[in-house]
């Protein structure tokens, strides 16, 4: 431990502790803009760059005064260290740094989409900014977007959080700094065009961006023509990671559980048909279960096969193995991820049940993600041009269309989904944490293998926010060893090493895009860097998942008479048709970005 | 045999070269072989020796003849003259702006005179493309005496004791810096020569690379049995062809002869050396950059620490040093640490190595002892200001400097004293300004540099100096308030004291010290709306004196604006109307002077 | 190039080239060295000058001299060619006239290193500058 004085607080730190930290222990909060932590998910992002928490180091190592004043949070504390956080130097050294980001930045406050929720926003009131004595030329570039993300970056301002996320959490490499000086700015290699990068549309860049320059591409006033709309059915579906985050948009807790309220509310939208992604989560373990013990029993047999199974419900991570290893096609799962299932049932068995032309209908996705707007666009899963998903909507998205309509969530009776695509189990509501599919194949695939009841169908040892995980299930004799990861550069390590021979002996990897899962996905309430907010979502979806009569996806009595009234058999000839999917190599992408 | 009795010395450094002095020197082989004496003579294409504004230059051995402003052409009549009839040829050597007296030795020069030259001791001397003759002059003893008597903690104490501090401009002592990487354990640690010389005007480094390869390769050698690295990266711009030339080359010759690579010189350590390409980035001298840019990545300064010696290229502990404390430090290693240290001033020890320029007559690099006064710099060694004018200030540290006045013509320069003036020792920029310099401009000029080279990542750098800028185009343009120079000192104040790296940190100095030494010029400029170096072109206008004017008409035709016009005046004694300019139309192109002969168009 | 493979064979290989940059280094400090001007102006090149200054470097490697040896134009004696100036540092210099090889082995083995005067010398009748 180190003895520090802040702003004459004395206090005792550890070492390495940074001077932000040592003062947050002290109850000074240090604004800062381009620091950027994920506690406990290893995302730092501190490049030093803003420069807005300097502080004023009195008494250095060497017991003088430090010639510059110092970033806060990149500058560790020594013993004996005297820091002030608001000496005048400090303050006006602190707003001329803000005026000057502001004399950079757009004056478009009140249409940004990030109004509310900036931080830059937020730093300019915090320090009671009134005027910007800077008067001189703005950065302008080209705006540019993808399926799922914005680009306007005129109000970039340079923190390089994306970047960071962009590279070393995800390692897509699609986002770095660009020419230099006053023109630089966070951009693909050569400036071209987002979607013709490596991006992955995993949109994690937009949930870290703390102004409008990074944002998503808004699609409420498609769903709400469709809604408008009188010769069209709308069905809308929403995912397991959405309803243990609705809330917050709302004033809750984070971890409230508004699934009812969530339903009421879709139905006062005027969706004609609330169903819940949670059911063809069922049905993706039936498939996907199916297809890992096909797999596991010709190996068994002695026969060839593809090991491990890489599951493939997470769009963000298809786009990536699509893009980074085109040699290693036949690894991922064939089953469509929830929301694409979803989609090919709606329009094929329940418009087809209720006697509405495919044209006819709209389906809509509640997502808590930006990849599946880009997801729900790929050409495979279209028919005739009409797409099995019409629209991804984003948590976000949701809360604004609420707010819009004026309803009350806080205050809504809670309500149930509409049948047949609206029961589900717990094991599909778990798909929205790290772990969650694995933990609910396991559940199934460990029933059918071996036909007696799993014992303990807690699986502990896969849960959790450890970027990597990996266990061995004991199937009755048959050691099954799975691996679950989240972020796609805990991914790549492992498609390297499958690809280097698989030395562990995974038979199901389970990967997410997203910090935590969907959980921590990008179409998320923004979470700030506040990684509490993450666990407790997670927290809030095993509670969920305990509190389910049904918690095996086998056993739900929809799923079980889906097979019966229409698929006849997990994998088999229909279900081929409708339910899987394939792949592409789209590594020219990745070759575009000069890697 | 017969024996050679003439050597000539021709210079190959870049500036030489292009001015022909490849075609010289193959003058000198073709009439040599003509006259039958390739024999007794031989040519040398050698580095850089200084006296540059005089280039190319092409010096006679042994009677240490200097001859000036080479042709190709006149090489015939060298070798009839001075070599066959050992007669000088007068009109090629220097000739003394003082006393209009030729010289013919270098040592008489006053260029030459107050100069002692340690790191660019074989520049202008040997050929560098020869390992030969380095080793001649007694090349690679440094390595050879540290490998064979001297553990690398003796190395790092001789060069700590010697007081050698880095020459790239922050003047760490390098034997602590050596020291701090040495005792970082790793099982790889690299050696980085910073070549990355950015400075405008500047050039030292390139031409010791280009004069004397050899030195660079043996000090690292030497630093890397200091530190325990067996890799050494040179990283230099790619914009310096010939530099990376002469180091190729002298790095295949020593790979040649053993003194790169396994087991050098049978002592068991390994030592071997690789180029890496900059793409010529000002910001890339800042050492963490430029480990980032050797990476791969963007070339962009981060926090430190970790400090290179700790965590540097590929994450290894490397330490970086630049090109000019290189080619100290085998010198003093076999001179020893005692030698060096009686040489400079008491904080700042041996020389420093200068790219003199501006309106000096003598422009060129230089190296001196430290502690040598500005006054003998500019006016001895550089000959005094150009035209007789009168000197106004001097800019050191390039766009991490500042401007000195008359006041600081006698302080001996050192590191520390340059600061305290508010300017900085720097690459070792130099550049003198008479009285036709707007100092305004100047500072304007410096910081267009610095954001065109800003790497952008803080924003005290990226916009801050952007806005400095538009204040200063503003006050040039005739539009400054005294509440923008309020303003300015404040912006330069913090982008001091908030900006990331070194870049941005001494960003604001031509700008500040320009404003604490030349307040009245910014005022003059802001009240009184004018410029009396007559730079600021939208603080001038030209007028016609009516009662000089003839009204011949020939500056209004020349006028390409259209502008001048006659007006009903006639002076006396003239027969036609006096011409005036319409300033709302004039742009100020100076072809109506330049047209008139009766000296009737000023600018006020 | 052979590969150098200790301290020793280093001295060694600049022992054998130092001779390269002899002339160099020698022209570095010439006040403190012997410095020998040869006439060799046409009518010191006729009466053999070149030869004589050819057999005198010779000598004074073999003797371990460091002399400095320039040629020089004409010095006005033609009637005493081929005629050379000597200095000796912290001396005047001093001419001499019809040096041949014998001459020339004799001013350099009794003037120069043992400060003996030769006969010869032409008497300086100008002032140089």
């Amino acid at each position: 431990m180190i003895n520090v004085t802040i702003d004459n607080k004395k206090i005792q730190v550890e070492e390495g502790t940074t001077i932000l930290k040592a003062a947050r222990q002290a109850g000074i909060h240090i604004p800062t803009l381009c620091y950027f932590e994920l506690a406990g998910m290893k995302f730092e992002n501190k490049p030093g760059g803003c420069r807005v928490c300097v502080v004023e180091i009195t008494k250095d190592f060497n017991g003088k005064p430090r010639r510059n004043l110092a970033p806060a949070c990149a500058t560790d504390c020594v013993e004996g260290m005297e820091v002030l956080t608001h000496s005048p130097r400090v303050i006006n050294a602190r707003r001329t740094v803000v005026e000057l980001i502001l004399s950079d930045h757009p004056n478009d406050c009140l249409q940004c989409e990030k109004s509310g929720d900036c931080e830059l926003q937020a730093l300019a009131q915090k320090l009671g900014i009134r005027n910007i004595p800077f008067k001189g030329a703005q950065s302008t570039y080209r705006k540019d977007q993808t399926l799922s993300v914005m680009r306007d970056v005129d109000k970039c301002v340079m923190c390089r959080r994306c970047e960071t996320m962009c590279n070393n959490i995800q390692s897509v490499g699609a986002l770095s700094a660009v020419n230099r000086g006053f023109n630089a700015v966070v951009a693909p290699a050569f400036e071209m065009n987002l979607g013709d990068s490596s991006c992955v549309n995993c949109g994690q860049c937009v949930q870290v961006c703390p102004v409008g320059a990074l944002t998503l591409v808004d699609n409420i006033s498609d769903v709400m023509n469709a809604i408008n709309d009188p010769t069209k059915t709308v069905v809308v579906q929403t995912a397991p990671a959405v309803r243990v985050a609705l809330g917050e948009e709302f004033g809750m807790e984070p971890g409230t559980i508004v699934t009812g309220k969530m339903a009421a509310a879709l139905r006062q939208l005027g969706f004609d048909y609330v169903f819940d992604t949670d059911w063809s989560a069922d049905l993706t373990i039936m498939e996907e279960g199916t297809e890992l013990l096909g797999r596991v029993k010709k190996v068994l047999n002695g026969e060839k096969a593809t090991l491990p199974l890489f599951t493939s419900c997470c769009p963000g991570w298809v786009s990536f193995y699509e893009k980074n290893f085109p040699d290693m096609l036949d690894y991922p799962s064939t089953a469509k991820s929830p929301q694409q299932m979803f989609g090919a049932v709606a329009k094929n068995f329940f418009a087809q049940k209720i006697g509405v032309k495919r044209e006819d209908m709209v389906v809509v996705s509640i997502m808590p993600c930006l990849a599946k707007k880009s997801e729900c666009a790929r050409d495979e899963f279209k028919v005739n041009g009409n797409p099995d998903v019409d629209f991804s909507l984003t948590t976000r998205e949701l809360a604004h269309m609420i707010k819009q309509y004026n309803i009350d969530l806080n205050n809504l009776e809670e309500a149930d989904f509409d049948s047949p695509l609206g029961q589900s189990t717990g094991a599909a509501v778990i798909f929205g944490a790290t772990g969650g599919v694995m933990e609910a194949a396991v559940r199934t695939a460990y029933e059918i293998y071996t036909g007696k009841p799993l014992a303990n169908i807690d699986l502990e040892v896969v849960r959790g926010l450890e970027g990597t995980k990996e266990a061995t299930v004991d199937f009755n004799g048959l050691p099954v060893h799975v691996g679950v990861c989240y972020g796609l550069a805990n991914a790549r390590k492992l498609m390297e090493e499958v690809r280097n021979g698989n030395p562990r002996g995974f038979h199901f990897i389970e990967v997410m895009a997203c910090p935590g899962g969907c959980i921590g996905g990008a179409g998320q309430p923004y979470h700030h860097g506040n990684s509490d907010i993450i666990r407790k979502r997670m927290e809030a979806t095993y509670r969920e998942d305990a509190g389910k009569p049904i918690r095996k996806s086998h056993e739900n009595p929809d799923i079980i008479a889906i097979y019966k009234e229409y698929y006849g058999e997990p994998c088999g000839h229909l279900s081929h048709e409708q339910l899987h999917t394939h792949y592409f190599d789209r590594s020219q992408h990745v070759e575009a970005c000069g890697e | 045999m017969t024996k050679i009795k003439t050597h000539v010395l021709c210079c190959g450094g870049t500036g030489c070269k292009a001015s022909a002095s490849d075609e010289i020197i193959a003058n000198f082989e073709r009439i040599l072989k003509e006259k039958g004496l390739q024999d007794e003579v031989q040519v040398i294409r050698t580095g850089c020796f200084g006296f540059c504004e005089k280039g190319p230059i092409v010096k006679m051995l042994p009677d240490n003849t200097f001859y000036t402003q080479v042709k190709p052409e006149d090489v015939e009549k060298i070798v009839n003259e001075h070599i066959i009839k050992g007669r000088k040829v007068t009109d090629l050597l220097y000739l003394d702006p003082e006393n209009k007296q030729h010289v013919s030795d270098s040592k008489h020069m006053g260029f030459y005179k107050k100069q002692l030259r340690i790191a660019l001791r074989n520049c202008g001397f040997i050929n560098p493309e020869n390992i030969e003759e380095y080793i001649s002059r007694g090349g690679y003893e440094a390595i050879a005496k540290v490998l064979s008597e001297m553990t690398p903690q003796d190395v790092i104490d001789l060069v700590t004791k010697s007081g050698l501090r880095g020459r790239g401009g922050a003047g760490f002592p390098t034997g602590v810096k050596w020291g701090l990487c040495a005792k970082n354990k790793a099982d790889q640690k690299y050696v980085i020569c910073n070549a990355d010389e950015g400075d405008p005007g500047a050039f030292m480094d390139r031409s010791i690379m280009e004069g004397d390869p050899n030195s660079i390769i043996e000090a690292m050698a030497i630093c890397g049995y200091a530190i325990g690295a067996s890799k050494g990266l040179v990283y230099i711009r790619a914009e310096y062809p010939l530099a990376i030339h002469r180091l190729q080359v002298a790095i295949a010759q020593a790979r040649e002869i053993g003194l790169l690579g396994d087991d050098i010189l049978g002592s068991g350590f390994n030592f071997d050396i690789e180029l890496r390409y900059g793409a010529g980035a000002f910001v890339c001298g800042e050492e963490t950059a430029l480990i980032h840019s050797m990476e791969g990545k963007r070339g962009e300064p981060t926090l430190k620490p970790p400090f290179p010696a700790v965590s540097g290229y590929m994450g290894k502990p490397s330490n970086v040093n630049n090109v000019e404390t290189f080619a100290n430090i085998p010198i003093i290693i076999t001179k020893g640490a005692e030698w060096f240290s009686t040489i400079g001033s008491e904080k700042s020890k041996g020389t420093k190595v200068f790219a003199l320029a501006g309106q000096i007559n003598n422009v060129g690099l230089i190296e001196v002892p430290m502690g040598t006064t500005l006054r003998d710099i500019i006016f001895e060694i550089g000959g005094g200001i150009k035209g007789g004018r009168k000197f106004k200030a001097v800019q050191t540290g390039g766009p991490s400097g500042g401007c000195l006045t008359e006041k600081h013509l006698d302080t001996a320069i050192d590191y520390d004293s340059l600061m305290a003036a508010g300017s900085m020792m720097g690459s070792g920029g130099m550049v003198v300004m008479d009285d036709t310099s707007c100092m305004v401009a100047i500072a304007k000029f410096y910081l267009e540099f610095t954001c065109e080279e800003s790497c952008g990542k803080c924003s005290p750098c990226r916009i801050g100096n952007k806005r400095m800028l538009e204040i200063l185009t503003k006050i040039t343009e005739g539009n400054g308030t005294m509440d923008d120079l309020q303003e300015l000192r404040n912006l330069a104040a913090v982008i001091k004291d908030t900006a990331l790296c070194g870049l941005g940190q001494t960003s604001p100095n031509p700008v500040l010290s320009t404003l604490d030494n030349f307040w009245d010029e910014y005022v003059e400029h802001v009240v009184d709306k004018k410029c009396r170096a007559g730079v600021c072109k939208k603080l001038m206008s030209y007028v016609i004196d009516k009662d000089k004017c003839i009204g011949c008409g020939k500056c209004a035709k020349n006028c390409p604006a259209e502008a001048i016009s006659k007006t009903n005046y006639i002076a006396e004694g003239h027969k036609l109307p006096s011409m005036a300019i319409d300033t709302t139309k004039c742009i100020k192109c100076g072809a109506c002077i330049s047209g008139c002969k009766f000296e009737a168009i000023s600018i006020k | 190039m052979a590969k150098i493979k200790s301290l020793a064979e280093l001295k060694a290989m600049r022992e054998n080239l130092q001779s390269n940059l002899d002339l160099r280094e020698k022209s570095n400090n010439p006040d403190a060295m012997v410095q020998v001007k040869v006439a060799m102006a046409t009518c010191g090149i006729a009466a053999g000058a070149k030869q004589v200054m050819e057999h005198m470097m010779e000598k004074a490697d073999q003797l371990k001299l460091g002399v400095v040896f320039t040629q020089t134009g004409c010095m006005g004696y033609c009637h005493a060619e081929p005629t050379i100036e000597v200095k000796v540092p912290g001396k005047d210099p001093i001419v001499f006239g019809h040096v041949d090889n014998k001459k020339a082995d004799e001013i350099l083995e009794k003037y120069v290193m043992n400060n003996e005067l030769v006969e010869g010398i032409i008497p300086v009748n100008y002032e140089k500058i």
